[in-house]
């Protein structure tokens, strides 16, 4: 094999970064499966309040849920654009979705500011901890994708994100994506299926 | 351009650059597997050191050579040190520089990446030892139980120096988990199946994907320890209706995986110096394989067994003594394939063969207790004793740290281009196993006649300052041992004979390669068709001295170092309880980091 | 050389050993240690045997053959394994036997006594007869005992290797220990579970004796302590010294001590009856006056920490007052007259 082919050559066919990636993914369920397992056998433990059905505000939660769902979508036809070489509809749902992402962030800032507010901090109770410590964290993550997406759209406008790119287009999406399902089991576990009350 | 048999310094080679600068800047797995390996052993002494000042402060009851808080620092220090500075990335030298050569690759997957996990690393270890300088190291345990380690109960800046030391060292861990997966997935020479990889780097692949799966789980323990400390959070309050024993159970559901992540490399080692030095293959190649995915999997399921006297239930104690027991099956399988790699070999005694030897010796006894543990009840008498110290160090140190030295033995040729001295090994191991014996089997009763560990002094009454004795003397053997280490590979350095390509006669494809090998390791791309390609007529191609034509070879990036500075800033904010390092450190890292990821580089 | 090692650990006495089991608890925890010990010395001789025979008997001749390059053998492995699974599964049956047989409940009428952990020191209450008392137990042969066991601050663990295995103590949880002791004796053991700077001083004794010798002991713990009028001037000047609050508040010995009737500090040991004790400073030395007088001029150059304070600025142990010799030598007249 010559060595200019051996430079593409790979053992799967798949391209290494998107195994590496998915390896990072994996790595991630474990970090948010011990903070969601945590919060779950902490629920119900507090010893003073605020509990969750005191606080929680299900239908604001349930509409920044479903921005975070179509900033999914936006990502899909994102990629979509870029592997046809699109440029302007690369750059219209690139921007959609960090922009939804960042909706979301902003619905997040208000539900902290509001529980702060009320009188639940990180440090108040085990629910305080549990709760902003996973959606803080998941937070964090969504922040991450915003800058991520943005450099993407930067780099869209500039003409630096033709079709041959488009493996960092789908790399971004797989994380966007993975983020998105875990704040759908969050938002189940901590919203739906709310089971807080005082010790 | 060429082969190593030149005056040339050993660690200039074909197209090599020198110089500090091309260090700091390095890529070149080679380069970094060397980086990791002096780094290592330089804290291998130091943990060491430790330990002989322990063991001189235990060898008289109610001796007054240290105070209770310098021998509480000693201990926790030297287990944090021996695990994470040493071990772990003793094994990472070796995952660093013999995996691209053993499955034919030119590097691995993320070079850059790799520089990072190095740099973090050190810098990670640079900044656990600094507390000492602040009169403030670690002094709560390798394993730091919640509650001492609150705020409460640990007010000075100990505890956060460790918290944060060691999430530094997870995220280099981390790093090179994710580098090595995918290389060793994606990068194999082509006709190099899965079944036919070098042992070692199915242990490495193996080892790899535990640190990927179980370091999130120490690093969320550890948030939510300092969380506790510096924002107050409940998640260790008992006081708040939070439980001491969630630190315990994600502890060790982080730390009985890595106990395998320590010792699946070096059972790889052991693994190719054994059938070297025997002439013949390793014995069921697909069972020891087999047996070591095994064990990292049943590995995830035994934690518990380190939390006997916490009163869990009957039924949580019965299942992880079971299961404790069933993973002595796959380690006992691999034990026997050893021997019978050897049985109706040719073997040959070099010092690396010896110290694989001597692994296999030692495993089997810290096998024997670690069974002898799993047995709760009985447990209940040995657990927090000198008996489970002793089993431990047989593991680790008559095992994984044997395993290294048979490695080092082994591989040091093929990196430096010269041998070290066969006598002045074989004494440094009779030393070693002897030292170790003498400092490590009397612990065994020490422990069953009432001892416990963790202890700065003990009462004369207890009868057992003779023990105490001879152990001390026996860890002064092994100290003697490392300096007679040292000065050989000073002298081999200078001096030593040639090594040549394959002085072993061994049948893996890093040593199809020149020693040291060239900067492209392969002037053409292996095409392997054998398990054994070294051994087998036509098992790979014939690889040339030259290449046929130009080989690309990145050059360096100062990045990684950057990004690694940034996040060490960042992690100042929390030790000192100011908010402008994480600010700084973060602008650095990301900025670093955009850096990165927009040079041009490329593999 | 393992037989100049062993034999240097052979000269007894052991006073914390765990092979000299004096209850059921501890007899079937050596029981399964020596089979399980038995099953390892023949998988050793074995193994190892194995071992020391390859690397002899096929050891490299100069013109040796090339060996045979054998694989593998379906066989054999799964010979080698099966072998291992049977000795697991024999040493399985009575390990899992003797995990449930220690988790049954006490039996009735067992003597109850709450176990609270501090740093360092052992707090012991029998609610049955309203004892209070500290580091040393008192036990009557042959009563099933359920240790109740909790801490005040961090994890501690509970080990009196004659009486058996160990249990640790932790804050927010109640723990059990049952056994009972099957000899009269003084058995001594310590903390298990790293604690802190004196986690190496936070020993423990327990003094097993007839019924009778108990019943008076017991008689003698919950008695008054000796009235204020019958000690002499030295002891009166102790006790007024005992009651002087000072500064700041927590060095004054009624902040954390109980003496039953005059004071009622929970910090520390109850020292209604501190004289009729053995040993001092959590079981540490012995109780003589010369000791009494160190460790009330200096605690914790006895114990390293005491004088150590929490993240709330409490302290940990006891702190160094700055009593003056004579100060010292009231009090101790006084605590030893406590019995």
């Amino acid at each position: 094999m010559s060595n200019t082919a051996a430079a593409h050559y790979t053992s799967t066919g798949l391209d290494t970064r998107k195994i590496a990636f998915w390896t990072f993914i994996g790595s991630e369920c474990l970090l948010f499966g011990t903070l969601i397992s945590t919060y779950l056998v902490y629920e119900g433990r507090s010893v003073v309040g605020p509990t969750t059905q005191e606080i929680l505000n299900l239908p604001l939660t349930t509409i920044s849920t479903f921005v975070l769902l179509m900033s999914s979508l936006a990502m899909v036809l994102a990629l979509a654009a870029v592997t046809s070489g699109d440029r302007k509809y690369s750059i219209v749902w690139l921007a959609t979705t960090a922009l939804l992402g960042l909706v979301f962030l902003g619905f997040q800032v208000v539900e902290f500011t509001e529980f702060v507010h009320e009188g639940l901090t990180i440090s108040t109770n085990l629910f305080g901890s549990t709760f902003f410590t996973l959606t803080g964290c998941h937070g964090l993550h969504v922040a991450v994708g915003v800058i991520w997406l943005t450099t993407l759209t930067i780099l869209a406008f500039r003409d630096k994100l033709g079709p041959e790119k488009a493996m960092n287009v789908e790399i971004c999406g797989l994380y966007w994506h993975f983020v998105d399902v875990v704040w759908i089991v969050i938002f189940t576990v901590v919203y739906l299926l709310q089971r807080g009350g005082i010790r | 351009m060429g082969t190593a048999a030149t005056a040339h310094s050993m660690i200039q080679h074909a197209g090599s650059p020198t110089g500090i600068w091309s260090w700091i800047t390095t890529t070149d797995h080679k380069r970094i597997g060397i980086l990791y390996g002096v780094s290592a052993f330089v804290f291998f002494l130091v943990g060491g050191l430790e330990a002989l000042i322990m063991r001189a402060q235990l060898m008289k009851a109610d001796n007054t050579l240290v105070s209770a808080e310098a021998f509480n620092q000693l201990f926790t220090m030297h287990g944090t040190t021996m695990i994470f500075l040493a071990v772990m990335p003793l094994s990472a030298a070796f995952f660093n520089f013999v995996v691209p050569l053993q499955i034919g690759a030119r590097d691995v997957a993320f070079p850059r990446l790799n520089a990072f996990s190095y740099w973090v690393f050190l810098l990670g270890a640079l900044f656990l030892n600094s507390s000492f300088i602040f009169g403030a190291a670690p002094n709560g345990g390798w394993f730091g139980y919640a509650n001492l380690t609150s705020a409460q109960y640990s007010p000075g800046m100990n505890i956060d120096f460790w918290a944060l030391g060691l999430q530094i060292l997870g995220i280099a861990s981390l790093a090179a988990g994710f580098n090595f997966i995918a290389t060793i997935i994606n990068m194999r020479a082509p006709g190099m199946k899965m079944m036919r990889m070098p042992i070692f780097t199915w242990m490495t692949l193996v080892t790899q994907i535990l640190v990927v799966t179980a370091f999130p789980v120490i690093t969320v323990a550890l948030v939510f320890l300092t969380f506790d400390r510096l924002f107050g959070t409940n998640f260790y309050n008992v006081a708040a209706g939070g439980d001491v024993l969630l630190w315990q159970h994600l502890f060790w559901l982080f730390g009985h995986p890595e106990v395998y992540i320590i010792i699946l490399p070096t059972m790889g080692i052991v693994s190719e110096v054994l059938p070297t030095f025997s002439r013949k293959p390793l014995f069921g190649y697909a069972v020891v394989v087999y047996s070591g995915c095994l064990i990292g999997i049943i590995g995830w399921g035994v934690w518990s067994h380190h939390m006997f006297a916490v009163g869990l239930g009957p039924i949580a104690d019965t299942y992880f003594s079971g299961m404790t027991m069933l993973i002595a099956i796959p380690t006992g399988v691999k034990i026997f394939n050893w021997i019978a790699t050897m049985w109706g070999g040719q073997v040959r005694y070099t010092t690396s063969m010896l110290f694989a030897i001597g692994f296999v010796a030692m495993f089997i006894i810290g096998g024997i207790s670690g069974v002898m543990h799993s047995a709760a009840t009985s447990d209940l008498q040995q657990t927090d004793t000198y008996f489970v110290v002793a089993h431990f160090h047989y593991v680790l140190f008559g095992g994984a740290v044997m395993g290294l030295f048979a490695g080092i033995y082994y591989w040091w040729p093929k990196i430096f281009g010269r041998l070290l001295s066969e006598p002045l090994g074989k004494v440094h191991f009779w030393m070693m196993a002897i030292g170790s014996m003498v400092t490590f089997f009397p612990m065994h009763w020490i422990g069953m006649l009432g001892m416990p560990r963790r202890v700065y002094t003990y009462s004369a009454e207890l009868g057992l300052e003779s023990s105490n004795f001879a152990a001390t003397i026996g860890s002064f053997i092994i100290g003697l041992s490392m300096l007679l280490f040292v000065f050989n590979i000073i002298r081999s350095v200078r001096r030593g004979p040639i090594a040549g390509r394959n002085p072993w006669g061994a049948a893996t494809l890093e040593w199809a390669t020149s020693s040291p090998p060239p900067v492209y390791n392969f002037s053409i791309l292996p095409e392997v068709h054998s398990l054994h390609p070294l051994w087998t007529e036509g098992g790979v191609n014939a690889i040339p001295d030259e290449p046929p034509g130009p080989v690309h070879v990145p050059g360096g990036s100062y990045w990684p170092l950057v990004t690694a500075i940034g996040v060490i800033i960042f992690f100042l904010a929390p030790l000192l309880h100011m908010l402008w390092p994480a600010l700084v450190g973060g602008a650095l890292t990301v900025f670093a980091a955009f850096n990165w990821a927009f040079e041009p580089f490329e593999m | 050389m393992l037989l100049v090692l062993t034999i240097t650990g052979c000269q007894g006495p052991f006073p914390q050993s765990t092979f000299e089991p004096v209850t059921s608890f501890g007899e079937s925890a050596s029981q399964l240690f020596w089979m399980i010990f038995w099953f390892a010395v023949v998988v050793f001789v074995l193994v190892e045997g194995a071992l020391l025979f390859a690397i002899i008997r096929y050891r490299a001749r100069p013109d040796g053959p090339e060996p045979k390059q054998i694989h593998g053998h379906t066989a054999l492995e799964i010979a080698w394994t099966l072998a291992p699974a049977w000795i697991v599964a024999l040493i399985a049956v009575p390990a899992i036997e003797a995990i449930w047989e220690e988790a049954a409940p006490a039996a009735e009428g067992a003597l109850v006594i709450q176990v609270t952990g501090h740093q360092w020191w052992w707090e012991y209450r029998y609610p049955e007869y309203g004892v209070i008392t500290a580091n040393e137990l008192h036990l009557p042969v042959g009563r099933p005992v359920e240790l109740q066991m909790t801490s005040a601050d961090v994890i501690h663990s509970w080990w009196l290797p004659r009486f058996g295995g160990k249990r640790d103590l932790m804050a927010g949880r109640t723990n059990r220990l049952v056994f009972t002791p099957d000899s009269v004796g003084e058995f001594t053991g310590q903390c298990a579970e790293f604690c802190g700077v004196s986690h190496a001083n936070m020993r423990m004794r327990a003094t097993v004796t007839t019924q009778g010798e108990f019943d008076s002991w017991v008689a003698s713990q919950t008695a008054e302590p000796t009235p204020l009028d019958s000690l002499t001037d030295l002891q009166r000047r102790g006790h007024e010294l005992f009651m002087t609050a000072r500064q700041p508040a927590s060095n004054s010995c009624l902040a954390c001590h109980a003496i039953s009737g005059r004071s009622f500090g929970v910090l520390g040991p109850n020292l209604t009856h501190v004289g009729a004790r053995s040993t001092l400073a959590g079981g540490l030395i012995p109780n003589d006056a010369e000791n009494l007088a160190s460790w009330l001029r200096d605690p914790s150059a006895i114990k390293p920490g005491t004088d150590m304070l929490k993240g709330d600025g409490s302290a940990v142990g006891m702190p160094t007052v700055g009593l003056t010799e004579d100060e010292i030598t009231a009090l101790a007249a006084y605590l030893q007259s406590l019995r």
